[in-house]
């Protein structure tokens, strides 16, 4: 619960999506047709949402991702969901990534000036994508925070307040971390992913 | 009766000496004189399926005359060539038997159609694992990055599927030396019969080029720019993909459509990085030579590019 706004995270296993959306045996995400459909399966399924949504994209079980599946899944999700006129309230952060997976997700994300944060195997919660130094250092101090106002983050980082509001205020605007509540409070994704 | 003289050893470099051989050759129905080849990769051997096809489009079916009952014609049938190859061409001398691996190469991938997006996840389902194993324990890959094969055979055979519009084949093969090169490689040949990279990106390309837009320019916008017919920044990526992974690995990555051919060239060869003026190919045709990898392949070390614009007439 975020000051009163139930928080609904919602896991999908994009090895046994493709299976389902793709009606093949194949679990590798490969083609962009395959990215289509899989980021038609996920739309489809958080589209009736009602409450904030974190959609969590599980690779864990993704033995091969290409670039034409992840700009077509990955890249075409985040900037859906980035527009004003987004269906839902969703937010997406990566689960299960390794060096399978990363080259691609960087490349496609870095193409399209995109970040997502992602649980990255024997790393833990990294920002994957575009991001200026600045923004990378807020996103880090906040996912140790967890939950906090800018001035907080602005101590962590040793940025002036106002420069550490305005650059969380630009994480949140690309759905990185979420703004909610008045006094502002900024939130961490990947603890509010925690246990989905 | 035309007649087209297969040269002894078949690959990416002497498949140009063959279709010249079929341009330049006189009128009537196709005989395409295999009987002298000797040696065939991937790329040679899509190339003789591609040309059958090419010439039986021009009404009565081409003659494929091989050397009855040699290593190559058993080679040709363990990687499914004959079986492809009956569709388009009348086959002569050939014996469809098998024979043990000789252990100087290692089938990766026998000749696979690939029509649709479902044939590309059949591909690298079928190859991804073993591709990793030999890419790793035999061309001296990092596990961490062995995977990519299967990526880059995705990426390239959806160039078929997205860009082509005809259907195409591929085919993968590991030797343990070359010609050139005396450690393991793995090589990949990709063909199609489709539109050719010109055509693909005319709507939206060949306007801004004017006189100059012709093949080589085509494949320039593509290898190079990273330019589709699409608007979407999103593709053309797949080929710079290939192309970054290929510097990394030192290999060589060439793709030839219509009368050019462009290439990254590792410092292990010495073909020209674009060349004009080759005799008339419908579709494209793309190879990839993985060399086992070495010390002094250093991935800062960048191979010559395409974009130096040297050219060979």
């Amino acid at each position: 619960m975020i000051r009163g706004e139930n928080l609904v995270p919602v896991r999908f296993d994009l090895s046994a999506l493709v299976r389902r959306s793709v009606a093949t045996f194949y679990s590798h995400l490969v083609t962009r047709h395959t990215g289509q459909a899989l980021r038609i399966g996920i739309e489809s399924q958080i589209k009736d949402m009602q409450s904030l949504c974190l959609s969590i994209l599980d690779f864990s079980q993704v033995a091969v991702l290409d670039y034409s599946c992840a700009d077509e899944t990955v890249a075409k999700l985040l900037r859906r969901y980035q527009e004003a006129d987004r269906p839902v309230d969703a937010y997406f952060i990566a689960r299960g990534v390794s060096d399978r997976h990363r080259d691609a997700l960087e490349e496609v994300l870095t193409r399209h000036g995109l970040a997502l944060v992602a649980e990255v195997d024997g790393v833990g919660a990294t920002l994957l994508g575009a991001a200026t130094p600045e923004e990378r250092a807020a996103w880090q101090a906040l996912e140790g925070l967890v939950c906090a106002p800018a001035a907080t983050v602005a101590a962590r980082v040793s940025m002036d307040e106002p420069t550490a509001a305005c650059t969380l205020d630009r994480l949140a605007d690309r759905r990185i971390v979420l703004r909610r509540g008045s006094p502002v409070n900024y939130y961490a994704l990947s603890p509010l992913a925690r246990g989905a | 009766m035309k007649i087209v003289t297969v040269p002894s050893t078949l690959d990416e470099r002497t498949f140009d000496a063959m279709i010249r051989s079929y341009v330049e050759g006189g009128g009537g129905r196709t005989l395409v004189d295999a009987r002298h080849l000797s040696w065939v990769d991937p790329y040679g051997m899509l190339g003789l399926l591609a040309l059958g096809a090419v010439a039986a489009r021009e009404g009565e079916r081409p003659i494929l005359q091989l050397a009855e009952g040699s290593d190559v014609v058993s080679y040709l049938a363990r990687m499914g060539f004959l079986e492809q190859a009956a569709a388009f061409y009348e086959i002569n001398g050939a014996h469809r038997r098998s024979r043990a691996v000789d252990g100087e190469s290692d089938v990766l991938l026998e000749i696979t159609p690939i029509r649709s997006h479902t044939d590309i996840h059949e591909v690298v389902d079928r190859v991804h694992v073993r591709a990793q194993a030999i890419l790793t324990r035999q061309l001296a890959y990092p596990p961490n990055e062995s995977f990519q094969f299967a990526v880059i055979l995705a990426e390239v055979c959806q160039n078929i599927v997205d860009h082509a519009g005809a259907d195409g084949w591929v085919a993968v093969q590991r030797y343990s030396r070359t010609r050139r090169l005396n450690r393991p490689v793995v090589r990949i040949g990709v063909v199609d019969l489709g539109i050719g990279f010109k055509e693909s990106l005319a709507s939206t390309h060949a306007a801004r080029f004017g006189d100059r837009w012709n093949d080589a320019t085509a494949l320039e916008a593509a290898f190079i720019h990273g330019l589709t017919r699409f608007h979407d920044p999103g593709r053309g990526q797949g080929i710079q993909q290939i192309r970054r992974r290929v510097a990394k690995w030192n290999a060589k990555f060439s793709i030839r459509s219509g009368t050019a051919r462009i290439a990254d060239i590792p410092d292990w060869d010495d073909a020209p990085p674009l060349e004009e003026g080759l005799p008339y190919f419908p579709g494209s045709q793309i190879f990839i030579e993985l060399p086992k990898r070495v010390v002094e392949d250093a991935p800062s070390r960048p191979a010559v590019g395409a974009g130096t614009r040297e050219r060979r007439r």
